[in-house]
């Protein structure tokens, strides 16, 4: 049994001849050492692929575009992978995505600033959140079951409050340009909150006490961790992060859709923190991960818009891209753990 | 904290404890002292559990009476127990699988930096490290994910941890069940360590009888909630644990 307990991976190369060899072979394990590369080099192969095929993929206009398909799922991702980190699901916050927009809409309408009205929209979001957190924690209903029952709920409020008519978002040009009308606005707020939620999970206790708590609800427990608190918290992360990608949303759309976000969007949110390596078992999960997992999913549907793929086919040719991309990055993932048989 | 010096680190007179009408326990004494290994051994459901849930307060006796260094405690919740040193290390639920060893070792009793309460992260695979090193538990890494290592190793870690967070009264749930000799060979080490720093008092339930005659200084039977036995590991053999056991066996057929 050794014990050179946790000094791994420390040492660097000194030796003048040999560093720069020496160096990128360090740098190569070190890279794929870390849990996000499959996922990484799956995502460089795939732009690669756009940009030779196409000769428009990496030009600025289009960069803009990518970056608005990755947006929206990267931000509702960073609350599912916690919560799946814990052990639940949110099927609803793709309904919390499209009620939050019209709750600023009605509170600019009953005289609130914006500001403020976002503030309140967000707040009744978190107790969206709250609600579904307690029913799941205190009544051991299934998270897959109280989400399900909100999905439904949270779609008649919208489209009751809304009458099913779109609504213009309230605010000036400014507002609206830094909440996501300016092209790379949502990419920035997405990447801002992919930064907190990554030190959340990995630096706080708050973090730790998440993953402790999917990974041995027991031991979490015995430890003196509250369990049920880690999971609402988490409920209520997840509703308000949707519910502030709704708002932004609507601002870079220009335009309040009852119909918008649904289970697509919590779908391209849950796909890209699996595709990025979070564990639908619990336990594990990385943020930035899911960041790429978003980033593999706007790509695809970007790079085969541009190529001008037949729309009937469309949906079918992103399934099987994403099978395959998956496939690969399992298979690397595996590979690079020494465990591939 | 000499070892030669035995003073009581736990006691239990008289415990009966009933469960609507199955009377678990029926009148149990044992005292472990400081430095000293107690093997408790007996047959599924003849209340060697509860006699450590009682000890670890999880279950509280229907009468009788508990000391810790002697003076007399009523414990009323196993955060009051372990309050007073006392930890009871189970096999399955004591780690978290998906984290890693330094993380399980400081599990909500993080290190923090004082800027915005980060985790402090190198100062707990240090401290982890040092722990671990101080009696002896070989890991690969500290930052090694726990799913990763091997029972006896995860059995170790949990057991470091139970040490490094100042458990003086070390209560072991079958440590050696399901595994195989090497493992059980890692941990037998561990306890021997542990007994000879003289500050820790270990009892543990055991199926294996000469395991337990090997590894404890004493051993108690249990059987239909009553101490049936009880000798020092030196002064008594397997054969006549199994004798003990046979006659109860014949007496309940009978019966």
């Amino acid at each position: 049994m050794s014990t050179n307990s946790g000094r791994a991976g420390g040492a660097q190369a000194a030796a003048p001849a040999a560093a720069g060899l020496r160096g990128l072979r360090h740098a190569v394990s070190g890279f794929l050492v870390w849990r996000e590369a499959s996922v990484i080099l799956v995502a460089v192969l795939l732009i690669l692929y756009f940009e030779l095929t196409n000769a428009n993929f990496l030009t600025n206009a289009n960069i803009v575009t990518v970056s608005q398909f990755v947006a929206a799922p990267a931000i509702i991702a960073c609350g599912e992978i916690m919560l799946l980190i814990c052990k639940e699901i949110d099927l609803s916050a793709g309904q919390t995505f499209a009620l939050a927009p019209f709750l600023v809409y009605f509170g600019a309408k009953f005289g609130l600033p914006v500001i403020p009205a976002i503030l309140v929209a967000l707040l009744i979001c978190a107790s969206i959140g709250l609600s579904i957190g307690l029913i799941t924690v205190l009544l051991d209903v299934p998270s897959f079951v109280t989400t399900l029952g909100a999905f439904f709920l949270i779609t008649g409020i919208t489209l009751t409050i809304s009458r099913g008519f779109p609504a213009t978002p309230p605010g000036g040009h400014v507002l609206a340009g830094i909440l996501g009308a300016f092209g790379y606005s949502e990419i920035i707020w997405a990447f801002l909150i992919v930064f907190g939620t990554h030190v959340l999970l990995r630096h706080t206790r708050w973090g730790l006490h998440t993953s402790a708590t999917g990974g041995n609800e027991l031991a979490a427990a015995e430890a003196g961790i509250n369990v049920k608190r880690i999971k609402v918290g988490n409920f209520i992360l997840v509703a308000v992060l949707a519910g502030f990608t709704g708002i932004i949303e609507a601002y870079r759309v220009g335009s309040n859709d009852p119909l918008a976000g649904g289970a697509n969007m919590m779908f391209f949110g849950v796909a890209s923190g699996v595709i990025g390596g979070t564990a639908l078992t619990g336990g594990s999960g990385t943020i930035i991960g899911g960041l790429i997992g978003a980033i593999v999913l706007g790509v695809l549907q970007d790079g085969f818009t541009l190529q001008g793929i037949n729309a009937f086919l469309f949906d079918g040719i992103i399934g099987a891209a994403i099978l395959i991309a998956m496939i690969v990055n399992i298979r690397l993932a595996l590979w690079q753990r020494g465990t591939v048989r | 904290m000499s070892g030669n010096a035995k003073t009581e680190a736990i006691r239990a007179e008289s415990i009966v404890k009933r469960f609507g009408s199955v009377l678990a326990l029926n009148g149990v004494s044992i005292r472990v002292e400081r430095g000293e290994t107690l093997g408790i051994l007996g047959d599924n459901g003849a209340g060697k559990s509860t006699l450590i849930k009682i000890l670890t307060g999880f279950h509280q006796p229907d009468s009788g009476q508990v000391f810790v260094n002697g003076t007399p405690v009523t414990l009323n919740s196993v955060d009051h127990a372990r309050s007073l040193g006392i930890e009871c290390v189970y096999q399955d639920l004591a780690l978290v699988n998906t984290l890693s060893v330094y993380h399980n070792m400081f599990l909500n009793r993080e290190l923090r930096k004082p800027f915005l309460g980060l985790l402090d992260h190198a100062e707990m695979r240090r401290q982890a490290a040092a722990a671990l090193d101080d009696i002896g538990v070989g890991v690969p890494s500290v930052r090694a994910e726990v799913a990763r290592l091997s029972g006896g190793q995860r059995q170790a870690i949990a057991v470091a941890r139970a040490v490094h967070t100042n458990a003086r009264i070390l209560l072991l749930d079958e440590p050696l069940a399901a595994m195989g000799a090497r493992e059980a060979g890692l941990i037998i080490d561990l306890i021997d360590r542990l007994r000879s720093r003289g500050d820790i008092a270990i009892a543990m339930i055991a199926h294996n009888y000469a395991q337990t005659l090997d590894i404890c200084d004493r051993v108690v039977l249990v059987q239909h909630g009553e101490i049936t036995f009880e000798s020092h590991s030196t002064e008594t053999s397997v054969e006549e644990l199994l004798e003990v056991v046979r006659r109860e066996y014949r007496a309940a057929r009978r019966a």
